[in-house]
């Protein structure tokens, strides 16, 4: 297989998390690794197992396929393959495959000498899918909370959890989680723009500018350009915090705070300014 | 440089004792994981009551379940044939009568008062002249007709006078016409109550009192906004008509303890067949509470001194927490009616002192 120039040389051995030189090697252009080999080991049997429950379960209509969790009755155990079972065992194969996935890129980012941001922030959202199947249920006792499997259902329990606590938009985690969703896709577009900008001049003008310009940019519109690097420090702290605020927004929903969110803010209107 | 530093440091200092306070200040507003679920739908739907078991023990702890009178031995007698002007229960043995008449004593006369609350002093037994007592007849007749007609609603637990007043002459959990007159006002400001938070629809800044329109006036005619079909065809209710009906169902939701699963899978909250049984016994109790503010309570408003009025001089009236008071079931369906038949229904008119009308048989 053809190989660019710059490939060989930064195709090092070495530098592995775990297992020494097993599994040390490249596939065409993929690394492959200890964790790669899990992560096709924990995808193909958690797909085969959805498949089996799809099988064995009443559709094949895409959308309404869904392998569910047990019934509350089994708390925290064991539940049989066909009442939640399945479920529990796909829970198993998908946490396994995402945390491969981040440990195939420290491995990487090891090789290459470089930092540990990608895998640092791919765990921030392998930790939001962590609290919706295994924090927030063992808080609340039993694995039932957690959310099904399909592409229908798991819209349903997002709708019925919320409306456990009768308006979700008033829980406050949930509300700084949005602020950083929406403020994420702020920067980001601001920050394509202002890029595209510089990089991508008028026709008529055809002179790339630098960086300079576009801390010019903003120094004339706000005073103050935060650098680029800066930009993407940002920008990785507001995404970052969207994913944990979510995760920290349905932790509180139970375990936390068991009534309506409107309910929560009594504190503020019983504060001694004026109550 | 080193003033700087020492400002910087200062600053750092100040920030974190703030953020500190605020952040223990914040942390102390919520529970601690302590829960207890109830599934209500399939497993996996999400449909479910989640109860912390220290407020549920806190609340139950507040409430008290009394014993049931001991039952003293039939007289052979009715009580129309010993006791004068007994319009409800005079179908009853005497004996029976006068264990319903303490129970009734423990069960809403102030300690102090006992039977003079309702039984005028240096009076014959048989006397009207206190409002107590004429509301008290009037409330009998009105427990009765929800045991007898609104089983859909009741059954098998049923009411009694405990259910609604706990030991206290006036129940905790009554309503007024509100006069608004807290109403924000200014730029934030909104008749319907917008900005503002209201008790009646838990603590959410809903319109203020879904009860006049829902509970007294005509509860079949407007509380059911969703349209059927996928696209907006025909339906033009109004987002404003939508907040009304959240406001009631906020109030249903804090008046049962129970979170909006408990009636509806809010993927289609119109549809019947996806909705838990207890819809269908909510819907008898909504229009249970109009008949009963519209045939018993409204009409009692002459019979009250100004004190028992409200701010409008209205009578007080029923919604559902008058009777729920935070519980699924009333008294967590602790069941006192069985131990108090005479309660369950009407008497035969022709028994009474003087003969009767009992209430007309009142359509659902």
């Amino acid at each position: 297989m053809s190989m660019l120039s710059f490939e060989k040389k930064y195709r090092v051995r070495g530098g592995t998390l775990i297992g020494g030189d097993l599994f040390d090697f490249w596939v065409g252009p993929f690394y492959v690794g200890f964790f790669g080999v899990t992560t096709i080991f924990f995808s193909v049997l958690g797909t085969g197992l959805i498949v089996y429950g799809a099988a064995i379960g009443p559709t094949w209509n895409i959308w309404q396929i869904s392998i569910d969790p047990p019934d509350l009755s089994y708390g925290l155990g064991f539940a049989p393959l066909k009442e939640g079972g399945l479920w529990q065992l796909i829970t198993i194969c998908a946490l396994g495959a995402f945390g491969s996935w981040v440990g195939r890129q420290a491995e990487i980012a090891r090789k290459l000498g470089m930092g540990y941001h990608v895998p640092v922030a791919f765990s921030v959202a392998v930790f939001a899918y962590f609290s919706l199947v295994v924090i927030r249920p063992v808080l609340l006792g039993a694995w039932g909370h957690g959310f099904p499997y399909g592409i229908f259902s798991h819209l349903d329990w997002v709708s019925n959890v919320g409306y456990q606590y009768l308006h979700f938009h008033y829980n406050p985690a949930h509300m700084i989680a949005v602020t950083f969703f929406f403020t994420t896709t702020l920067a980001l577009s601001m920050h394509g723009g202002l890029v595209l900008s510089a990089a991508n001049p008028p026709k008529n003008d055809r002179v790339v500018k630098t960086a300079e310009h576009e801390n010019t940019y903003f120094r004339d519109i706000i005073g103050w350009s935060i650098g680029t690097l800066g930009i993407h420090r940002l920008g990785l702290f507001l995404a970052l915090s969207a994913g944990f605020w979510s995760a920290v927004c349905i932790i509180i929903s139970g375990p936390f705070w068991s009534r309506g969110w409107p309910e929560w803010w009594g504190w503020w209107l019983n504060l001694p300014i004026w109550s | 440089m080193s003033e700087r530093y020492a400002w910087s440091n200062f600053w750092l200092g100040l920030g974190g004792a703030v953020a500190a306070v605020v952040g223990v200040g914040i942390v102390s507003t919520f529970e601690w994981p302590d829960t207890e679920s109830v599934q209500v739908g399939y497993r996996g739907n999400g449909m479910v009551q989640i109860y912390n078991q220290v407020s549920l023990a806190n609340q139950v702890a507040q409430t008290s379940f009394p014993e049931p009178e001991p039952v003293i031995e039939p007289a052979g007698l009715v009580a129309s044939e010993i006791y004068d002007n007994v319009q409800v229960l005079g179908h009853l043995d005497v004996s029976d009568f006068n264990r319903l008449m303490l129970a009734i004593t423990t069960w809403v006369a102030p300690e102090e008062q006992g039977c003079l609350y309702c039984h005028a002093e240096g009076e014959e037994l048989s006397s009207d002249s206190l409002y107590t007592k004429r509301v008290a007849r009037r409330m009998i007749q009105m427990t009765m007709t929800v045991n007898q007609e609104w089983d859909q609603h009741v059954a098998p637990t049923g009411v009694t006078c405990y259910t609604c007043h706990r030991g206290q002459p006036v129940p905790d959990n009554i309503w007024f016409l509100d006069p608004g007159q807290w109403r924000t006002t200014g730029l934030v400001g909104n008749p319907a109550g917008q900005n503002m938070p209201a008790t009646a629809a838990g603590l959410s800044s809903l319109p203020f009192d879904p009860f006049v329109t829902f509970l007294e006036e005509d509860p079949g005619s407007s509380i059911r906004v969703a349209g059927l079909e996928a696209l907006p065809n025909g339906n033009r209710t109004s987002i404003k008509q939508t907040e009304w009906t959240y406001s009631l169902m906020m109030h249903m939701s804090t008046s049962l303890g129970v979170n909006c699963t408990f009636c509806h899978n809010s993927r289609a909250f119109s549809d019947w067949e996806q909705s838990p049984v207890q819809r269908t016994t909510a819907w008898h109790g909504i229009r249970m509470v109009s008949e009963l503010n519209a045939d018993y309570l409204n009409p009692l408003q002459n019979e009250y001194p100004a004190i028992r009025l409200g701010p409008t001089g209205d009578a007080p009236k029923a919604n559902c927490a008058t009777c729920h008071q935070g519980a699924y079931k009333p008294l967590y369906g602790y069941e006192m009616l069985v131990d108090y038949p005479s309660l369950a229904q009407y008497g035969p008119p022709e028994l009474q002192d003087p003969p009767m009308a009992m209430p007309a048989a009142t359509s659902q």
